[in-house]
């Protein structure tokens, strides 16, 4: 018997001519698409439903959720993120069974709620980057349903500022014999440009309302505080101008929007415009619209859009990557790689950190995931090209190794007030993370960044540069020497800890020279949102919910 | 409210001249220090009201590390607190001794 | 402090800063003597059964310093503390404050308002504080003492605050200041969200923001949000704040007559600024201060002798 070299092209082309029925050429109509869902999905069937970090293929959704279950059942679920409530829903229903995901940040409560009552057969949580790699080993989607703004008739895609996943995901699934099922805001003559050429397209259908998504990289200036002020100049004076870092990526949150806002001003006066923060793997966060109008920024690549900053990326394309329409290109596969690979700084925030410097952002009753942190938030063993911070900080960690052996080290940075929201203290004995793991019966605690890839710790109390501890013991007291009046850093060894700080292991703010009244407001480029507006010439919209105006 | 009195010596005199500073708001998580150079110059005394009752140890310890860093001697420091965290505490502290030495 | 330091500060945000910070920066540099300072511990008698923290100026700083020269009588509310709301001895400060001025007939007084009204746990007597305040800027007016209202702090100038701000020779308002007796919230609470969303930040601006204020006429200058700005719209206000006399208040009720017969069936500030005359009226809360300040003095060319 000689076998059959192409089951899965024919089962393939078998679900498209179900699927052709309902379609004139490609193009479904709304109200088909359940239909056209129970058409071309199997049970048991890897699904791919577009739940990136920011947009999310709505129109999709809500027409999985009411499929037939007879017809469609038990799927297996790859997304990036579970954002919107249906993508849980598929789970109560039946219509989904097993998951395996990145992110989960608005379902957080939800999913673990559901995961601890069996509800959702995990398969595992990823990092974006590892999901990704996955769907072309062993979670390629047998199908992939995706947004995208507009479509022509043939089938080619316009994704637009908010490309993100969409590449990727089409990438897998339409070269391994997947089909490929587009909602897009509007079918047009012509798109603006091609970012998924046509061949790779099986079916299209438009939405009666653009697809959804929301501004999650903005953040409000007027919240910024002083504490945050006086960390983020810690990190500015005591990280990114002694390493000279230039190449970098900042998680979100507002410890690093102060940085951002920093730099024309402190920045500025440290002279250190042109020497550190010139490149970026970073969202168009609107907190860097002055420094880029400073003139510090030379270019960003970028992992997604964000709302509001459209017509200011347009205008500056020096800077964004652009297509020749003149709207952003962004693609988180590939910026997730930049952040991995290219960059010499992670900085990022996170909800409690243990006495060896693991990191995470769970708590008891959340599972959000861990989207790209922990790639980016990593040493990169596999890098080889040299730069002066990674092999500084290679030097930290390793001054009597053999200099031609010695590889650098990524500068991995968490930052932080040492009380959080509702004055919750960052530093804590046990991760909330391993009585989730213990509760779920999850083979590996829910780690964000582990401690030994992490080298500074920054908070409001001064900089542990974990590179130059050299044993468990001196990691330890060096954490608790920046933990402030938290219990964690009450329990300090005094003794140990201004040993350290003699030897630069601990940096305090007098240290570094800074002065206490410079931690103010005023030291901020810009203070409100209507600062950022004017900063950018009137091209940055920000969205209504931001507005007094 | 609770009321805490603190007392230390100090090493140093405090810097600058200025007979008075004050700095900060009494609000939600804020405080408001008043330094007036009214004591002698190895003495130093921190007198609290707070909204936030049971925190004596923590006063306690923000205040001890604060006089060993700036060493404040001569200042009384009167302080009014709306619950402010201990990093906000020592802050406004770090400030106020920084106000004393700018020429007016 | 150098003069030249003194006015790169005066570049600083009003609405962001403290209300000492206001002080030191609005006047001349070093000018500033105040009464009843912090030092004097005059606090609120009536925080402590309340189990409140108290502050030492109890919200308000008053004294007496220079403005490019000529004395000036300066109160300022710090909006943060207790929301810059009244009570016996804040509002004590400010009565006396005003009797001064009364008495000494010479010296013009400013007033740099920051409040939400009248505190709760000082009711009765932030309520005959503001009746004594009121009483105290008619006096000081009939004297010819002009009294001057700069508006542009976070809680705005509410409650009995906008009842005395209303008594003042004139106001300077900024995009961030907002001048109204009810709040938003107490509006929506009693209309009901249809009638006013308090969510809606624009809306709220729209009807009670400076700029919104300064298009009604209720407020004779426009500010940017700095010192530097309020310091002029202050100086400026100084020489062109009318007197106070009958003449004044028979003006004033035929003002606010024809602003009621001109728009009042007007529903959004939008409806009222067009039927002021300015047609791209959507644009005007985008508009940078400068063309801004241009298109309200087009306004108000005709000068009321209002006030």
């Amino acid at each position: 018997m000689t076998r059959n070299w192409q089951q899965a092209r024919e089962a393939r082309s078998a679900r498209i001519e179900s699927g052709a029925k309902l379609a004139k050429g490609k193009i479904v109509e709304a109200h088909n698409i359940t239909s056209l869902l129970e058409a071309v999905v199997r049970p048991g069937d890897r699904v791919c439903l577009e739940g990136d970090n920011q947009k999310q293929a709505d129109l999709l959704s809500s027409a999985l959720l009411a499929v037939d279950r007879a017809k469609v059942h038990d799927l297996h679920m790859v997304q990036s993120g579970v954002v919107l409530p249906e993508h849980l829903d598929l789970f109560e229903r039946g219509v989904a069974k097993k998951l395996d995901f990145a992110y989960s940040g608005p379902q957080s409560a939800r999913i673990a709620a559901m995961l601890f009552g069996g509800k959702i057969e995990l398969g595992a949580v990823h990092t974006y980057l590892e999901l990704f790699a996955r769907y072309f080993i062993d979670l390629t989607p047998n199908v992939a349903l995706i947004a995208a703004v507009s479509a022509d008739r043939d089938g080619n895609l316009y994704t637009g500022p908010n490309t993100e996943d969409t590449p990727t995901i089409v990438e897998a699934t339409a070269f391994k014999d997947g089909i490929v099922i587009a909602q897009v805001n509007a079918i047009v003559d012509r798109v603006p440009r091609v970012d998924i050429p046509a061949d790779r397209v099986h079916f299209i259908v438009a939405a009666d309302k653009p697809f959804f998504v929301e501004p999650l990289f903005t953040r409000d200036p007027a919240a910024i505080t002083e504490g945050q002020i006086l960390t983020a100049m810690l990190a500015i004076k005591g990280v990114y101008a002694p390493y000279g870092v230039k190449r970098l990526n900042h998680g979100i949150g507002f410890d690093t929007a102060a940085i951002e806002l920093l730099l024309p001003t402190y920045g500025e006066r440290l002279g250190l415009k042109g020497k550190v923060a010139t490149r970026f793997a970073l969202n168009p966060h609107p907190a860097l619209i002055p420094a880029i109008e400073s003139g510090w920024v030379e270019q960003i690549h970028s992992f997604g859009s964000e709302v509001g900053m459209e017509n200011y990326i347009r205008a500056r394309p020096d800077i964004y990557f652009t297509g020749s329409d003149g709207s952003l290109r962004s693609n988180r596969a590939f910026s997730q790689t930049a952040g991995l690979y290219a960059c010499d700084m992670f900085i990022g925030s996170t909800l409690q950190i243990d006495l060896q410097g693991n990191s995470s952002t769970v708590t008891a009753s959340r599972v959000s995931g861990f989207g790209g942190a922990p790639n980016m938030g990593a040493d990169a063993r596999g890098r080889r090209h040299p730069s002066e911070p990674w092999l500084q900080a290679g030097r930290e960690a390793d001054p009597d190794g053999s200099p031609l052996l010695r590889r650098g080290r990524k500068l991995v940075v968490q930052i932080g007030e040492t009380f959080g929201d509702k004055n919750v203290p960052l530093f804590v004995e046990k991760l909330d993370a391993i009585a989730l793991a213990e509760k779920l019966k999850l083979d590996l605690a829910p780690v964000m960044i582990y401690g030994d890839d992490v080298t500074h710790i920054v908070t409001e109390e001064g900089i542990a540069n974990l590179l130059l501890c050299r044993n468990a013991a001196e990691r330890e007291q060096a954490i608790r020497g920046v933990a402030g009046y938290t219990d964690v850093g009450r329990g300090r060894d005094a003794k140990m800890v201004q040993r350290l700080r003699e030897r630069g292991a601990i940096h305090r703010p007098e240290d570094l020279g800074i002065d206490p009244l410079d931690a103010d407001r005023s030291m901020l480029a810009a203070r409100s949102i209507k600062d950022l507006v004017h900063w950018s010439g009137g091209l940055y919209a920000p969205p209504s919910k931001f507005r007094n105006w | 409210m609770e009321d805490l009195t603190y007392t230390h010596t100090a090493p140093r005199p405090a810097g600058g001249t200025r007979p008075m500073a004050i700095i900060g708001v009494v609000a939600s998580g804020n405080l408001e220090v008043l330094a007036e150079r009214v004591l002698p110059d190895a003495e130093c005394r921190v007198e609290i009201r707070t909204a936030a009752e049971g925190f004596g140890d923590v006063w306690n310890a923000v205040i001890a590390d604060f006089v060993e860093r700036h060493s404040p001697g001569g200042i009384k420091f009167s302080i009014n607190d709306g619950g402010a965290r201990p990093d906000t505490v020592a802050l406004r502290l770090a400030q106020a001794v920084r106000l004393l030495e700018v020429t007016p | 402090m150098s003069a030249a330091s003194a006015e790169q500060d005066r570049s600083a945000s009003w609405y962001e800063a403290s209300a000492r910070t206001r002080v030191r920066l609005l006047l001349d540099a070093g000018s500033f003597r105040e009464f009843i300072g912090p030092q004097m511990r005059e606090v609120s008698p009536h925080l402590k059964v309340f189990n409140l923290p108290e502050q030492f100026d109890d919200g308000i700083v008053v004294g007496r310093g220079a403005l490019d020269g000529a004395p000036v009588f300066v109160a300022a509310q710090e909006g943060r503390f207790m929301g810059g709301a009244f009570g016996e001895v804040h509002g004590a400060k400010l009565t006396g404050l005003l009797r001064a001025a009364r008495d000494l007939k010479s010296v013009p007084v400013l007033i740099l308002f920051d409040t939400g009204g009248v505190r709760l746990q000082e009711a009765n007597a932030g309520e005959l504080a503001i009746a004594e305040i009121m009483r105290a800027v008619i006096e000081a007016r009939l004297a010819g003492v002009k009294v001057v209202g700069l508006i542009g702090g976070r809680a705005g100038c509410y409650g009995g605050g906008g009842l005395i701000a209303g008594c003042c020779s004139a106001l300077a308002v900024s995009e961030q200041g907002r001048i109204a007796v009810s709040g938003p919230e107490v509006i929506e609470t009693n209309r009901g969200v249809e009638e006013f969303d308090s969510k809606d930040r624009a809306l709220v601006w729209r009807t009670m923001g400076g700029k919104h204020r300064r298009l009604l006429g209720a407020a004779e200058a426009f500010a940017d949000d700095s010192v530097t700005s309020f310091r002029a719209a202050a100086l400026g206000l100084l020489v062109t704040a009318s007197g106070f006399d009958l003449q004044t208040l028979n003006a004033e009720q035929a003002r606010l007559e024809e602003r009621l017969q001109k728009f009042g069936t007007c529903q959004d500030a939008i409806d009222i600024w067009r039927a002021a005359g300015i047609s791209d009226a959507e644009s005007v809360p985008a508009l940078p201060a400068d063309p801004f300040i241009a298109l309200a003095d087009k306004v108000w060319r005709v000068r009321h002798d209002a006030r």
